[in-house]
């Protein structure tokens, strides 16, 4: 069935790849959001109150749907930052590392079912304040968030378990940084295993994302979770450097752009402070002939348009044997007309809102590359919404390893396709990259599916499948895509004194 | 042509020879459709490739469809299509006259206040076609039988020929014929695609489904191999079960058996219809169908000529569903007729 | 005026469901607070092969459920278990024992459960290994729950405590059991077995049969059906009793532990964790190549 035609155009042969006519149109199915009140401005949360920020100043978060404003939220400045450190220490040492293990771990479990308990409210201010889906908000972040508090839960009072006959004791003091792209969920990832490992923590959520972190907060006072163990500090890049650098906090995760990334590492050279990275990522989404082609082409579609593609793990390369690269375009080509993009709140919507208009530039900025430097472009024919930043699913064809788009992160909903011709060659182009967070890997022969994992530099790796997340499922990178794992056993070990740790010698 | 048999006998006189032990074997043979090259000659018949299925991908591909949420004017579209998708069926063993009549009643006209089209078809065992026919008779709606020894299949070719030209001499637009599910588990592919093709000859110009009864297939695999088969033997539509096995339709294998007509028809094919039958029970249940024909097949598949329901309970629940979209409160059951 | 209440009545418990004895013999119970006796349903050897049936069941429908499921399973026995944190108190006080000692017991036995909820997700991850064998081929073991377990837990000292601490482990790890109850505390046990009905452990996980020990023992212990035995001496296992059962434990190669309630402080930490859990779980090794 494949012809040897690689240069693909937008026309593509068949009977099935018209643009979609009007036929059965889906009403909206708008999600109700009338069950809860937002604030209209959320103060800091310190010492488990909240606290007017040092200089008075608030900023505004966005609806990327709609460009109006939400609520508005505190800027943390580093006299504030200082407060939630101290506050933070307080609670260790008074509270936190004096307290049972299995204690700990109950206050944990309250978390993670007030989470549950809260679930809606939670998914429709994530898709508010962030853009995405409601479906994806609703079924993926919001669930997996309770599920990674009930994980760690339970290791509270197992922890001499995972350290196999070391000791387990907590670091102190943790700062952590997370990104906007699934900010319930990555609050999640951070929070559970520091506070299960018995230690306290400040926590800066992204300056465009900043609410189901201070929903949270008020869960956190629902489960009477003791006052300074969790506070939240909300600001920009400044608050987020403020914590980086202050003396008082032993460790440092981060989870967001390698270049800030590289930024940290940097600064924390030289100090005690222990660090872990969750950076950017350029996955190959690897498809052999012998694939089962269909489900492969979800995963494709999965693996790139999932969350607007801002997903540190997307498979923004699709490598592809190159007898089966026309049917897999075509049928790409097709499917990409069934995504439904607009209104994150419509419960059909498959493709949100992009997160900011700085971000919208950005993908427009390299998409604009791609095709100047003379690759095949291919969009969807989704009618856009007029207000917000959106942006139609769109690939690649004619790409090559050397051009821009296949070898910086877009963080968006565009996929460079690539050829190869042998597993070897596969293998080669995968890990032909400085990045090396994730890959899949397409085939029907189990065989190979361990050939080719053996051999991808990459900390996740997909087979059959892609964009599977779990608790107890490690998840981090090689390379340049950051060093420690969430999820897990080895999740754990980032926040316990005595597990091996980067960037700092050991702390006696 | 006569061919050796596997045990050779010395009485042995090819088919028609005296010894009891060959007489046994001729039948079996003939039961069983063994190296007699069948219908078209096809003795060394190759079943089409087909590429792999996964079946966590592709029931999770099926589950996302399914959460597809239809309100308003489109629910009300989509519950009116489903309706005139349906083949109303009733095939049982205690079938009479009555029971059809009302049965076609039903189809021509679903309820008396309601606005909804007609019933695609009604779908009724060979004797009921000559009733159904009369009730039938001048209206749009379809008569299906079914046929080839339905639903096991478990009998010489020859019978399932004749209860196929029987049911079209009593005047059915289209007949449902199940495949040889022990022709297609014991590896006889050849067996299977002649009976489809046989069959076929056998309908003229009476259009045939072909019943795969995918609950006995055992995979996506088989099932995947058994529709290619189903339709390069010149099946004009595929459908999934007799009713008569759990499980019948599901949506991962509906999903399934449209990917293989699309294949076939970017291929160059014509146009193949597709039909889940057992299973639908609800009105929310056929929504979830026609939103996977609407995704994976588009506007061509989304009417009648491409696309039915086999049903029997699921239309007083669409009709409910209708009343509840046009009233905004919940139907009771005994506002709508049981025939 | 005075008013009567209404009396409990002590059934088995068997997939869920709380059913007489079909034998219609009763065990006479002492009650040490009121001075008369509870009759509990004396379990014969035909309500041991229904319990075993639906251990079965259970064992089947618990083991495929997600780990995840399971632990979300222990903790809402553990929320049910606390909403009956009196009245479980107060069954405990029927041995004699002071209502504060009772609540004591009460809330080790529900942290015992919350222990086990947290343990579910985390048994593959410790027990599992990729092991590096010498040739091209990928091989992993990873622990599966051995089947059918019948548990005698210990007899006259903290039941409620006991019960926990020694069935919760073993389906933790995903096996159904079948627990031959104390005699000397009904009123405990039936709380407690109206804590798993109400608590969407699914029928069948757990199976409790009251009646005399003597005779169930070896009943459950001939049963060709049951994988697994979990044995506790104390006042009503004596050796003779345990020893006999382990001999017969071996016409089908069960898995036999014979245990002293004695020598264990059921209070302390001691008396949870790994090893609880792991004697009821079988080893599986994968091998697959790696090439192409």
């Amino acid at each position: 069935m494949a012809s040897k035609e690689l240069a693909t155009t937008t026309a593509v042969q068949g009977t099935m790849n018209k643009p979609p006519k009007a036929g059965w149109l889906y009403a909206p199915s708008i999600e109700g959001a009338d069950h809860f009140r937002l604030k209209p401005r959320y103060e800091l949360f310190i010492s488990g109150k909240w606290v007017e920020p040092h200089s008075g100043k608030h900023f505004a978060t966005v609806n990327p749907a709609t460009e109006t404003v939400i609520a508005e939220v505190a800027e943390g400045d580093a006299a504030d930052v200082d407060a939630a450190v101290k506050a933070a220490r307080e609670a260790y040492e008074k509270v936190w590392s004096k307290m049972r293990a299995a204690e700990r771990g109950k206050y944990i479990f309250r978390i993670a079912r007030r989470i549950q308990e809260r679930a809606r409210e939670l998914a429709v201010v994530e898709s508010l304040d962030g853009g995405k889906p409601i479906k994806e908000s609703r079924d993926v972040d919001v669930p997996l968030a309770a599920a990674h508090f009930f994980h760690y839960a339970g290791w509270a009072d197992k922890l001499e378990y995972a350290m196999a006959g070391r000791r387990a004791r907590p670091l102190g003091v943790a700062g952590q940084v997370i990104p906007w792209n699934f900010p319930l969920l990555m609050a999640a990832w951070k929070l559970a295993p520091a506070l299960a490992c018995g230690n306290t923590v400040v926590l800066k959520p992204a300056e465009t994302t900043p609410l189901t972190a201070l929903i949270l907060a008020e869960i956190l006072q629902e489960c009477e979770l003791p006052e300074g163990v969790v506070n939240i500090v909300t600001g920009a890049g400044a608050t987020g450097a403020a914590i980086v650098g202050h003396p008082g906090i032993d460790k440092i995760a981060f989870t967001g752009s390698t270049a800030v990334g590289k930024r940290i590492q940097r600064e924390i050279a030289g100090t005690s402070k222990r660090l872990t990275l969750e950076l950017g990522g350029k996955a190959a989404n690897i498809v052999f002939a012998d694939a089962a082609i269909d489900q492969a082409v979800e995963g494709i579609i999965n693996g790139i348009y999932f969350n607007q593609g801002h997903v540190c793990c997307a498979g923004s390369r699709l490598l592809v044997e190159e007898s089966v690269h026309d049917v897999l375009v075509r049928k790409l080509t097709r499917r990409i007309e069934t995504l439904r993009v607009g209104d994150p709140l419509d419960k059909n919507t498959d493709v949100g809102a992009i997160n900011s208009k700085m971000q919208l530039n950005k993908i427009q900025e390299l998409v604009a590359a791609g095709v100047s430097e003379g690759c095949q472009l291919h969009q969807s024919h989704a009618k856009l919404p007029d207000r917000g930043y959106f942006f139609a699913p769109t690939f690649f064809t004619g790409v090559s390893q050397s051009h821009r788009i296949a070898q910086e992160e877009i963080f968006g909903p565009v996929l460079s396709v690539i050829t190869f011709r042998t597993p070897d060659e596969a293998v080669e182009k995968a890990n032909n990259t400085e990045y090396g967070l994730s890959a899949g890997i397409w085939t029907d022969k189990a065989a190979k599916v361990f050939w080719m994992a053996k051999r991808l530099r990459a900390g996740v790796v997909w087979a059959n499948t892609f964009n599977k997340f779990d608790p107890t499922s490690p998840f981090g990178g090689f390379k340049e895509s950051g060093f420690g794992r969430e999820g897990g056993r080895a999740g754990l070990l980032p926040y316990l004194a005595d597990a091996g740790s980067f960037a700092a010698p050991e702390a006696e | 042509m006569v061919t050796k048999k596997r045990t050779q006998s010395k009485t042995s006189r090819g088919r028609t020879g005296t010894s009891s032990a060959l007489v046994a074997r001729n039948s079996q043979d003939e039961a069983l459709h063994l190296s007699t090259g069948g219908v078209s000659g096809r003795r060394n018949y190759r079943p089409p490739h087909v590429p792999p299925v996964e079946a966590v991908g592709l029931e999770e591909r099926a589950a996302s469809l399914a959460k597809r949420s239809i309100k308003k004017a489109s629910k009300v579209e989509g519950l009116k299509m489903a309706i005139s998708m349906m083949d109303l069926t009733t095939l049982e063993g205690k079938d009479t006259p009555g029971k059809v009549v009302a049965l076609c009643r039903k189809a021509l006209r679903p309820h008396e206040k309601l606005d909804v089209p007609s019933c695609a078809a009604v779908c009724v065992y060979p004797n009921l076609v000559p009733i159904a026919k009369r009730a039938l008779a001048g209206s749009t709606v379809k008569i299906a039988s079914v046929a080839t020894a339905f639903p096991s299949g478990q009998s010489p070719l020859k019978v399932k020929l004749e209860d196929v030209r029987r049911a079209v001499e009593f005047g059915a637009d289209e007949i449902d014929m199940v495949i040889d599910r022990g022709a297609f588990l014991r590896g006889d592919y050849g067996k299977v695609f002649d009976e489809i093709a046989a069959t076929k000859e056998a309908c003229g110009a009476a259009h045939l489904k072909v019943i795969l009864e995918t609950g006995e297939l055992g995979t996506y695999d088989a099932i995947r191999l058994a529709s290619a088969i189903a339709i390069e033997a010149g099946g004009d539509f595929i459908k999934t079960s007799t009713g008569k096995v759990q499980p019948a339709a599901t949506l991962p294998v509906t999903l399934l058996m449209l990917e293989v007509i699309r294949d076939y028809v970017d291929a160059g094919w014509r146009m193949i219809g597709m039909k889940p039958a057992g299973g639908v029970r609800n009105a929310k249940q056929a929504l979830q169908y026609l939103c996977l024909v609407n995704e994976t097949m588009g506007d061509d598949w989304m009417n009648p000529d491409m696309f039915r329901f086999g049903a029997s309970a699921l239309l007083n629940d669409v009709l409910m569903q209708l009343e509840a979209q046009q009233t905004g409160r919940y139907a009771g059951e005994d506002y709508f007729s049981k025939d | 005026m005075d008013r009567i209440p209404v009396e409990k009545t002590y059934k088995l418990f068997i997939k869920n469901e709380f059913v007489r004895t079909e034998s219609g013999r009763s065990l006479a119970v002492p009650n040490e607070i009121t001075g008369g006796v509870t009759n509990v349903s004396r379990a014969s050897r035909k309500d041991a092969r229904e319990a075993v049936i639906a251990a079965k069941a259970g064992w089947h429908a618990w083991s495929g459920k997600t780990a995840y499921l399971r632990g979300q399973v222990l903790y809402r026995l553990a929320e049910v278990m606390e909403g009956r944190r009196a009245e479980l108190a107060e069954a405990r006080t029927s041995t004699g024992i002071a209502t504060e000692q009772a609540l004591e017991e009460v809330d080790l036995a529900i942290d015992r459960v919350v222990h086990y909820a947290g343990w579910t997700d985390k048994i593959s991850i410790l027990l599992s290994s990729t092991n590096p064998v010498a040739g091209p081929h990928f091989n992993t073991s990873s622990p599966e729950p051995t089947g059918v377990v019948a548990v005698v837990p210990p007899d006259g000292g903290a039941t409620l405590l006991t019960l926990v601490s020694t069935v919760i482990p073993v389906i933790a790890g995903g096996n159904g059991v079948i627990v031959v109850a104390p005699e000397r505390d009904p009123r405990t046990t039936i709380v407690f077995c109206e804590c798993i009905a109400t608590s969407d452990m699914p029928a069948g996980v757990i199976n409790v049969l009251t009646g005399l020990r003597s005779e169930l023992v070896p009943q459950v212990a001939k049963h060709m059906d049951i994988h697994a035995l979990d044995l506790w001496k104390s006042s009503t296992v004596g050796d003779a009793l345990a020893k006999q059962a382990a001999v017969d434990g071996a016409d089908n190669v069960k898995r036999v532990k014979v245990r002293d309630s004695a020598a264990i402080d059921w209070a302390s930490d001691d008396a949870q964790g790994l090893s609880f859990i792991e004697p009821w779980l079988e080893t599986k090794t994968i091998w697959h190549p790696v090439g192409l």
